[in-house]
């Protein structure tokens, strides 16, 4: 099981203190962050992907090469890379290197987007979003896998003999999740390719998404890629925490009660009880987290959203702290006892490889009987 | 047979409300007018106004509001009343349609009707009250009906004009009821495309 942390990069002015980070300060902030998730024992570090104010993370590449020179055992992802409008090229050969430079320690997720007009300012329709996702991973997927590509499709131009550098790592492309909070047709890709599908359902109701889970599982063992459970799934989190209960819901109050998404909207107390979002103690968000297994069955990977809605840098670092001392290692005991032998881990770079290798002999012995 | 099920929306704002009162009336004329005697489920907007807000800020529903949300979708048939503000629904009515899916009203039989204080309003129902459920595609049946303040005072006896229009909207409403199959919820992913096929479609 895999625990880490997702950053939206959001530029939010802090509630308490009228203070708006700079761009500069809230970049550095956010490396500062990773490298944290590193120290307190967490797996993986992703970063959103945006194109408007008050975002910051517009290249995450380069963000995360940076923070791959900075730690050492971190898995460094996205949440989300935009696969309807980024040029499937580009993400190839951007994620390929940054996999070179990290010794493998990457993955990434792939999604739409939510964000209108990122579609026209990258020259493309909102209205073929579906239809840019499949195509565009189709041909990602093949770039990875397949030394010369020809291609030719609706959205781009088309490809005669090309190769995509560098080929990526040990013959071995990223981990690739597929993130959906309600379209059966990503789930559904996701399932195809045997690859992870990621609900982050942490701004709606649990039951929203255990439908979409239950059915990219379904879809996964349909594909032959192995049984339901076996399917690999990722969610989200998103916590406060003080050692008391009551201190966690007297200071993250006015950043809730302001934060984009859901201020000025449903009470804490009301969001708490509808969706993920738990303000409390450890133990609390403990028994919150393991509430998500009952959900989805056993998983592979937990997110959590810790450094929106203006917090200053401190306070996430003490929630990292919290995170990684208190709350992780009781989540991986329990979730890892619980997990059968024959679910599958986290993915990583390794695990793959060894895949890989294993279907070669496998198939070396075939030929040869 | 399983009973019909006619969904009740009223945006009257006070309590009690006219806006109900004529809700009620048209849900009773209605069910006079069907074979046998429907289910009536009552949605009063006044009581999920913050859920109705909330929804349209965090785009889920509260349970509470998921509940009514539900009660339309499965309904046969609905009943749609407002009271009319700035020459038209009021914003909580306009709100409660915006946070249903586009596609839950399409083909479903529905009456329309308003409140206001005098007749001098009445045709709000044609010129902005139909068109926002052709937009969302639900089948209004022809009669609208519109009680002014001095209705009520004229109402009781079976002649007057406003419980003669009741009578002929319940029974245009349940006619359409009985034409129609027993409401079905869509399954998302019963109708799924494969994704061999979402794949040659490009």
């Amino acid at each position: 099981m895999q625990f880490g942390i997702f950053t939206v990069g959001d530029v939010t002015t802090d509630p308490t203190t009228g203070r708006t980070p700079t761009e500069h300060e809230r970049i550095k902030a956010m490396v500062a962050i990773a490298r944290k998730a590193e120290d307190v024992g967490l797996d993986v570090f992703a970063s959103g992907e945006h194109h408007n104010p008050p975002f910051v993370p517009s290249s995450p590449t380069t963000m995360l090469g940076y923070v791959a020179a900075q730690t050492r055992k971190l898995i460094l992802s996205t949440s989300t890379t935009l696969i309807t409008t980024n040029d499937p090229v580009k993400i190839a050969e951007d994620f390929a290197m940054l996999q070179h430079l990290a010794d493998g320690r990457v993955d990434l997720m792939l999604g739409r987007g939510n964000t209108g007009p990122v579609y026209p300012w990258f020259g493309q329709d909102i209205r073929k979003g579906i239809e840019l996702a499949i195509e565009n991973y189709h041909l990602l997927h093949r770039l990875w896998r397949e030394d010369v590509v020809d291609w030719e499709g609706e959205f781009r131009t088309p490809l005669q003999g090309f190769t995509s550098t560098p080929r990526p790592l040990d013959g071995v492309p990223p981990f690739v999740w597929h993130g959906s909070i309600r379209s059966p047709e990503i789930a559904e890709q996701a399932a195809f390719y045997g690859d992870g599908f990621f609900a982050n359902h942490i701004f709606w109701p649990a039951e929203h998404s255990v439908r979409l889970v239950g059915y990219y599982r379904q879809r996964f063992a349909h594909y032959g890629h192995g049984t339901p459970e076996q399917a690999i799934v990722g969610l989200g989190g998103q916590v406060f925490m003080r050692k008391n209960s009551q201190d966690a819901v007297r200071e993250f109050r006015p950043y809730f009660d302001n934060a984009p998404v859901y201020g000025h909207g449903p009470s804490l107390e009301e969001f708490t009880e509808q969706t993920p979002l738990t303000v409390g103690s450890p133990q609390e968000v403990i028994d919150k987290t393991l509430t998500f297994r009952e959900h989805f069955g056993d998983y592979q990977r937990q997110l959590f959203l810790m450094d929106h809605a203006g917090l200053p840098l401190k306070t996430v670092l003490e929630q990292l702290d919290l995170l990684g001392g208190e709350v992780v290692p009781v989540l991986r005991r329990e979730l890892d006892a619980l997990r059968p032998a024959t679910v599958p881990d986290g993915p990583t770079h390794e695990a793959l490889v060894a895949g890989s290798l294993a279907e070669a002999d496998l198939e070396l012995e075939a030929s040869t009987r | 047979m399983t009973p019909r099920t006619i969904a009740v929306v009223s945006a009257g704002l006070s309590q009690p409300s006219s806006t109900r009162l004529l809700a009620d009336q048209l849900a009773a004329a209605t069910a006079r007018g069907l074979l046998a005697e429907p289910e009536i489920a009552v949605i009063e907007l006044r009581e999920r106004a913050h859920d109705i807000v909330n929804n349209l800020l965090t785009g889920f529903p509260s349970p509470a509001l998921q509940h009514a949300i539900d009660q339309v979708l499965r309904a046969d048939g609905l009943i749609a009343v407002t009271p009319l503000y700035s020459g038209s629904y009021n914003g909580l009515f306009k709100s409660f349609f915006d946070v249903l899916d586009p596609e839950v009203l399409a083909g479903k039989p529905l009456l329309i009707a308003a409140t206001g204080g005098t007749a001098r309003h009445s045709l709000a129902l044609e010129h902005a009250i139909r068109p926002l459920f052709t937009y969302l595609r639900a089948a209004t049946v022809p009669t609208a009906v519109f009680a002014a303040t001095e209705d009520w005072g004229s109402a009781g006896s079976s002649g007057s004009a406003l419980t003669s229009r009741i009578e002929r909207a319940g029974s245009e409403l349940a006619a359409a009821i009985e034409q129609r199959q027993p409401a079905v919820e869509a399954d998302p992913y019963a109708s799924a495309t494969p994704f061999e096929q979402l794949l040659r479609n490009r």
